[in-house]
């Protein structure tokens, strides 16, 4: 069964008299046990679909189950199930209380969703354990590293172990070793404790390396769905360039008579050739050149990367929007993230530091 | 009844929280404390009868009589409305959203801070009184206790209402003036530092807008030991008005779905 069924979920903002559609209508089907990333520029409508999702924010449209609870009448049945990880670098940070220890804002997340003390205690140490945060538990939360104090707020979102967690934008903020440190944590998620795992994101690397399955959403609409391999096929395939010592002119026609060649170019003087599934097509290329006895002196097989799926589903790169860089509030084709401006707040829609 | 428990959480919480920086609480009795050392002396010299409408004997205990119950409603007023800044602090800083994710009750998240401003109140309150006993405070015993009852309304009602409206501007630069330019002008209407009816009617007649000059008069009146007449009531009519409305208020905002 699946574990989030959403269907034309849509939230509008009226921010000095102009309204804004910042989720048009989003479609999602996650099963359980998946780790789904939710890929989008700033101001795509990322985080209002994460906020709608966790009852942080009422859909002006649409309905969902999540986690075995409908969303619009039962609310309170969904924060039962689900756990939380919001956003630590924009309008609103991670969660903890500078001037709370580590270990109080564990036992007081275990209180808030009624597990009992003792329980908490042990669930806490376990999580201290799991997310590297050993010998932390009694040290105010503001001493900490950019990185343990995220691995805190995953930590506490998982106290109650939901069977569904939110993350958004986990590593945003973090050095490139305490992000690949942040996957290993979230894949063992998954492994160790079967949660499903709804992470946003707008880094490709980590769409890439994390995630089963990726919603593409731009302008507020889901415009693709797939794993991030079937997102890049759809792309254009794949590319093989290679060089055969002066027999280019020979092994042209041969290779564009191969089944598996969609396009083929030269380029000072080495084939550039467009295949659907590179690693199959290797091979037959290889035979192919074998059988006519031509030499090849080198071979590559490039892929597309999610940056040009984006490119070719968007019309934009994701990269033109990476984190920090003035966000959707002075970028050309974005609109400003409403998400957690609210409705009414006038001034401050849109503005991240 | 998750709801008691939940707001006993919040409250256990907050209060954890408050006295790791428990400077804020100091300083906000040393302000009505210094009015007591530094303005109270002024009223001493007073002919008679003027700070109570003509029932005094002047001197020392009419004046403190008077002072005492303003400058409590002062504290009351400065320390509730003021408690707004923290929860834009704590909203910047995500908790806000991180509970309102939770089971725990939205309106818990309400009602235990503004237990613990209760709570900070009641102590600054105390520490006051003693100050005011210092300076030559005298007054009956039920009057004094009696003194909790509306300051502990008022905080409920401001606190609860400073708490909405910072959570829905969500902006220091924004709440301070708008702080500002409201207590102030309840202050001064409320009679604080002097009585009302010293004023020109126009003035008076203002002065009957702001809730907390009812409230006032009432502690007056029983200071100077009248518990139940159309003053007493009155007040506590307005006083208890004043919280259940700013309480309903302020719920409000904390349940909506997009604060």
């Amino acid at each position: 069964m699946a574990i989030i069924e959403a269907k034309g979920l849509a939230r509008d903002f009226t921010s000095r008299k102009r309204t804004v559609h910042a989720v048009r209508g989003v479609d999602l089907t996650v099963e359980e046990g998946e780790i789904v990333g939710f890929l989008g520029p700033n101001g795509a409508g990322k985080t209002t679909t994460l906020r709608m999702l966790t009852t942080l924010l009422r859909p002006t449209a649409g309905t969902a189950v999540v986690a075995g609870a409908d969303l619009l009448r039962d609310p309170l049945g969904v924060r039962k199930r689900i756990g939380f990880v919001p956003q630590a670098i924009g309008q609103t940070q991670g969660g903890t209380s500078d001037n709370s220890l580590v270990i109080e804002e564990l036992l007081d997340q275990g209180t808030a969703y009624r597990v009992g003390r003792e329980e908490t205690r042990r669930r806490a140490a376990a999580l201290i354990e799991q997310l590297d945060l050993g010998g932390l538990d009694q040290r105010y939360v503001k001493t900490l590293s950019g990185g343990q104090r995220r691995r805190l707020e995953i930590a506490l979102g998982l106290v109650h172990q939901p069977p569904l967690v939110f993350l958004d934008e986990p590593t945003t903020g973090l050095d490139p070793q305490s992000r690949s440190n942040m996957w290993e944590h979230i894949r063992r998620l998954r492994s160790d404790l079967g949660t499903t795992v709804f992470l946003t994101t707008h880094y490709l690397d980590e769409a890439d390396a994390l995630c089963d399955r990726l919603f593409v959403i731009d302008h507020g609409v889901t415009v693709a769905v797939g794993t991030p391999d079937e997102l890049k096929r759809r792309v254009s395939g794949d590319v093989v360039t290679l060089s055969v010592n002066g027999a280019t002119e020979a092994a042209r026609p041969l290779l564009a008579a191969s089944p598996v060649v969609r396009e083929i170019t030269e380029t000072d003087g080495s084939l550039r050739l467009t295949v659907d599934h590179g690693e199959e097509a290797l091979p037959v290329l290889l035979r192919t050149l074998d059988g006519a006895s031509i030499t090849m002196s080198a071979i590559s097989l490039s892929r597309p990367t999610l940056d040009d799926v984006f490119l070719t589903l968007t019309g934009r790169s994701l990269r033109d929007d990476s984190p920090g860089g003035g966000g959707g509030a002075d970028g050309a084709g974005g609109e400003p993230e409403l998400a957690s401006a609210g409705a009414t707040t006038t001034g401050t829609a849109g503005k991240e530091f | 009844m998750s709801f008691i428990s939940d707001t006993l959480f919040v409250y256990r919480r907050q209060q954890r929280l408050i006295l790791r920086v428990p400077v804020f609480l100091i300083v906000g009795v040393l302000q009505p404390i210094l009015y007591l050392a530094l303005f109270g002396p002024l009223l001493t010299k007073l002919p008679a009868g003027t700070l109570s409408g003509g029932a005094g004997n002047g001197g020392t205990a009419e004046a403190y009589r008077f002072f005492v119950p303003g400058l409590l409603i002062q504290l009351a007023l400065f320390g509730s409305t003021f408690v707004g800044f923290a929860i834009i602090s704590e909203w910047r800083a995500g908790i806000i959203e991180r509970y309102r994710v939770t089971p725990i009750s939205r309106v818990a998240l309400l009602t235990g801070r503004v237990m613990r401003d209760v709570v900070t109140l009641i102590v600054q309150s105390t520490v006051l009184i003693l100050a005011g006993l210092a300076f030559g405070l005298r007054a009956p015993l039920g009057a004094v206790l009696l003194s909790y009852v509306y300051l502990v309304l008022v905080a409920i009602g401001l606190s609860s209402l400073s708490y909405a409206v910072a959570l829905q501007l969500k902006s220091e630069d924004a709440f301070a003036p708008l702080v500002n330019s409201v207590v102030v002008p309840l202050i001064l209407l409320s009679g604080i530092m002097l009585p009302m009816t010293l004023g020109p009617g126009w003035l008076q007649g203002i002065a009957r807008v702001s809730p907390f000059r009812y409230i006032i008069d009432a502690m007056r009146e029983a200071y100077a030991g009248r518990y139940w007449d159309a003053i007493t009531v009155e007040g506590l009519c307005v006083a208890v008005g004043t919280a259940a409305v700013l309480l309903w208020l302020g719920s409000r905002v904390f349940v909506t779905e997009n604060a």
